[in-house]
């Protein structure tokens, strides 16, 4: 049930992409509007990337937050959330990300699937994705808060497009046909040192499962997964912080690595 | 130390692990006992178990992940010794109940030597090229000591903290996988409670067995063809009971399961 004005759900969309544009923290928007909800989220979200297509930015893909258990035990939820890219979040591959466009970036090694047919839900499963899936690469996800500190619930997150931010893929192509995505290892090393690492089935078990819940989740609001889109299925690590004079780098096994610079 | 108080306390750790009992922290009670000290403590508590028909099938490599370190205020990781009566096959039941005290579960990468290692100076190179295959593999650490209650001497001693091992039935020739990235994922009664990849383990699995071998060689002791070295946790240690099952898979490598009762 929504509970905000049509007006009221553009207004927060404005508030919340200046904040993003102008790399600004605000407070939550929930402590102004505590009723709002999952449905009035979204739907701040979806203004806000109308906007964007407005102004001339394509989307050029998707992506799934809160897809580690730990994260949705910490956050109280049964199911992650999603948001979308817009064509200015990629950073080429060794880019130097500049900091002050960013409020207080965090990275998360990711691997990010491209498709080549369309998936649509309800009942999609993780036999289509991999069967619509184009190639596997590896990604960083540069994830930004607009919110002070990180500090947000779910309805908060949710229409703050899910903290996207900026995102760099590279290194090697994989195939789904080749890989157990599950137990697909990765690191991340910052500044050469790893600080995080995991495998696949930290995202609900499964890096696809994760895209399969995003077709049945976008069909709620009768929309699909195009085809030809990036999807960064989820952090398999936890989140870390980067500043100015950083260097990350991501490897994952089989496919290479994918590194940037922070300045 | 003295060599009275090295085979008291050697025989000491034996009679907790055979009696399933703990000892206070040997650190608290000879406060000046040195790593090296803690050693021989351990080579006594091994010279029981040899007396008694165990034979030495390989080594292990403890305290590699940064977090250990850090809670044991150490830079450098320990080994101990594993013996055929720790081994168990993949899918057995493990007599945790009977055998041990505070178990908890490891998952990381076995290593099967087809020549001697004999440091200092071996090389990355030389670890790839002196083994036979590499192994998914299951640790379940114990500790004689109370609650747990470890400095790095405590461990050493204590045989790095050792109880028994689960190796999974595939082989895998070690130049068919990047061991630094290779992707491990546990699961506890059926819910995956942990993922890691090799980095974990000081940067690679094979930078433990290259450490292993260099710091034995300045003691005159090589790592052997044949023995089976476990190189060390890729995930956190969890805490097990009996009834419980854990199955995990190592990208690239295999998968290894148990039941513990």
């Amino acid at each position: 049930m929504s509970t905000l004005s049509a007006d009221q759900i553009e207004s927060l969309s404005e508030h919340l992409e200046s904040a993003e544009l102008q790399a600004r923290a605000v407070h939550k928007i929930t402590d102004d509007y505590p009723d709002l909800d999952f449905e009035d989220a979204y739907a701040i979200q979806w203004a806000t990337r109308r906007r964007k297509e407005a102004r001339g930015n394509r989307i050029i893909g998707l992506k799934m937050g809160l897809t580690s258990r730990a994260k949705m035990k910490q956050m109280d939820v049964e199911e992650p959330i999603y948001g979308f890219l817009a064509d200015y979040f990629q950073e080429a591959e060794g880019a130097e990300v500049d900091t002050s466009k960013l409020i207080h970036p965090k990275v998360e090694a990711e691997i990010a699937f491209v498709t080549k047919a369309p998936l649509r839900g309800p009942g999609c499963h993780v036999g289509q994705v991999l069967a619509a899936t184009d190639f596997l690469i590896p990604a960083v996800e540069i994830i930004d808060s607009r919110y002070e500190n990180f500090r947000f619930d779910l309805p908060s997150v949710v229409a703050d497009n899910a903290s996207s931010s900026r995102f760099v893929t590279g290194g090697g192509m994989m195939s789904p046909r080749e890989t157990d995505l599950r137990t697909v290892g990765v690191v991340l090393e910052k500044n050469g040192d790893p600080v995080e690492v995991g495998a696949g089935a930290a995202v609900i078990n499964h890096p696809a499962s994760s895209v399969a819940l995003l077709a049945n989740m976008l069909a709620q609001r009768d929309e699909e997964i195009p085809a030809g889109t990036l999807i960064l299925s989820g952090g398999i690590t936890a989140a870390v912080a980067v500043e100015a004079g950083d260097n990350v780098t991501m490897r994952a096994q089989g496919m290479g690595s994918v590194s940037m610079r922070f300045v | 130390m003295d060599q009275n108080t090295i085979q008291t306390l050697g025989d000491e750790l034996y009679d907790a692990l055979r009696g399933r009992k703990t000892v206070e922290p040997l650190t608290e009670r000879e406060p000046d006992i040195r790593t090296e000290d803690a050693y021989h403590v351990s080579m006594r508590m091994l010279e029981r178990r040899k007396t008694d028909g165990e034979r030495v099938i390989g080594k292990k490599i403890g305290v590699t992940s940064k977090a250990v370190q850090a809670m044991l205020n150490v830079h450098q990781p320990d080994f101990g010794y594993l013996t055929d009566a720790m081994l168990f096959g993949n899918g057995e039941e493990l007599p945790i109940s009977e055998q041990l005290i505070a178990p908890r579960a490891e998952g990381e990468v076995a290593f099967v030597l087809k020549r001697d290692l004999q440091g200092p100076g071996v090389t990355n190179a030389e670890v790839l090229r002196a083994t036979e295959c590499v192994m998914p593999c299951f640790e379940i650490v114990d500790s004689r000591i109370r609650d747990w209650k470890i400095k790095i001497q405590d461990t050493v001693a204590d045989n790095a903290s050792c109880g028994l091992f689960v190796l999974g039935d595939q082989i895998v020739d070690p130049r068919r996988v990047d061991l630094s990235v290779c992707g491990m994922v546990v699961e506890k009664n059926g819910e995956v409670v942990s993922t890691g990849s090799g980095a974990a383990a000081l940067g690679s699995p094979v930078n433990c067995v290259a450490w292993l071998a260099n710091t034995l060689g300045e003691f005159g002791i090589k790592l052997e063809a044949g023995e089976v070295i476990l190189s060390g946790s890729l995930v956190p240690l969890l805490p097990i009971q009996a009834g419980e099952s854990m199955h995990l898979s190592i990208g690239g490598i295999g998968t290894a399961s148990t039941r513990f009762v």
